[in-house]
């Protein structure tokens, strides 16, 4: 039953993975029983507040999750430290035909980042946003957790917005101006 | 399109979002909810803030619903 899930969940992520046929499978599987060891060393913390099953499930998905994770290493698309910073209103959509729109903004945005934010956002910032990485590889290559990154993107956006609407680039919609 | 409103959406934070692992423990709880038709985002708010802005756990909330409806082959 495990199988089937994990199986199923590669397959609903399939297109957006550069994983196909037979490894697609193999990590299905390795995902499959890595769940299965965890669920049975947490067997004493299911409390009965959903089926047994969903709560099962939700261990292969995070398996799925991870493996996938530790998959874009293999390939990366661009290296971790890399800093073109060219791309970022690319990132955003904006239209290199209407720089005159957004040219402050991003450049704006670009000093806040150097400015604001500390070392370990600022590389966390550089990593998930102008270099595309997975917040799950990010966490392999990091050593840390799901939670701490995204606590640090977190704290950085809240950073940055702040400091770009005090600056007059974004509206300031803060209900205590905070 | 000069990228403002997708950098707005992105630099918006919810003082409700609960972060990754209490979002992650609630998962199945939160799931299993909405698969059954439960108003999950008013009893979980800070749950449901979290899911939309965080990518990974809003896949992983994705894949568990998938799973609860059948979606597996």
């Amino acid at each position: 039953m495990l199988v089937r899930i994990a199986q199923g969940e590669v397959a609903r992520r399939g297109p957006w993975l550069r994983i196909t046929g037979p490894e697609l499978d193999d990590l299905a599987h390795q995902a499959a029983a890595d769940a299965l060891v965890a669920i049975t060393g947490k067997l004493g913390q299911f409390r009965g507040e959903s089926r047994f099953t969903t709560w099962a499930y939700k261990f292969v998905i995070f398996e799925v999750s991870a493996k996938i994770g530790r998959h874009f290493w293999r390939h990366p698309t661009v290296p971790l430290d890399a800093e073109d910073w060219d791309r970022l209103p690319a990132r955003f959509g904006a239209d290199p035909a209407h720089q005159a729109e957004w040219g402050d903004l991003f450049a704006a945005l670009r000093r806040a980042v150097d400015t604001e934010l500390t070392p370990r956002q600022r590389e966390v910032f550089v990593a998930i946003v102008l270099n595309d990485v997975p917040l799950d590889s990010l966490v392999l290559s990091l050593g840390s957790s799901r939670n701490a990154i995204y606590k640090m993107l977190f704290d950085a956006r809240r950073k940055l917005r702040a400091v770009l609407a005090a600056n007059g680039y974004l509206p300031d919609d803060s209900p205590r101006g905070s | 399109m000069n990228g403002r409103p997708a950098l707005e959406r992105f630099l918006r934070t919810d003082p409700r979002d609960v972060g990754c692992e209490q979002a992650m423990e609630m998962l199945h709880i939160y799931a299993e909810l909405m698969a059954s038709g439960e108003p999950a985002e008013q009893r979980y708010p800070g749950v449901a803030a979290h899911l939309q802005a965080c990518g990974p756990c809003g896949e992983d909330f994705d894949g568990l619903l998938a799973a609860i409806h059948g979606g597996a082959p």
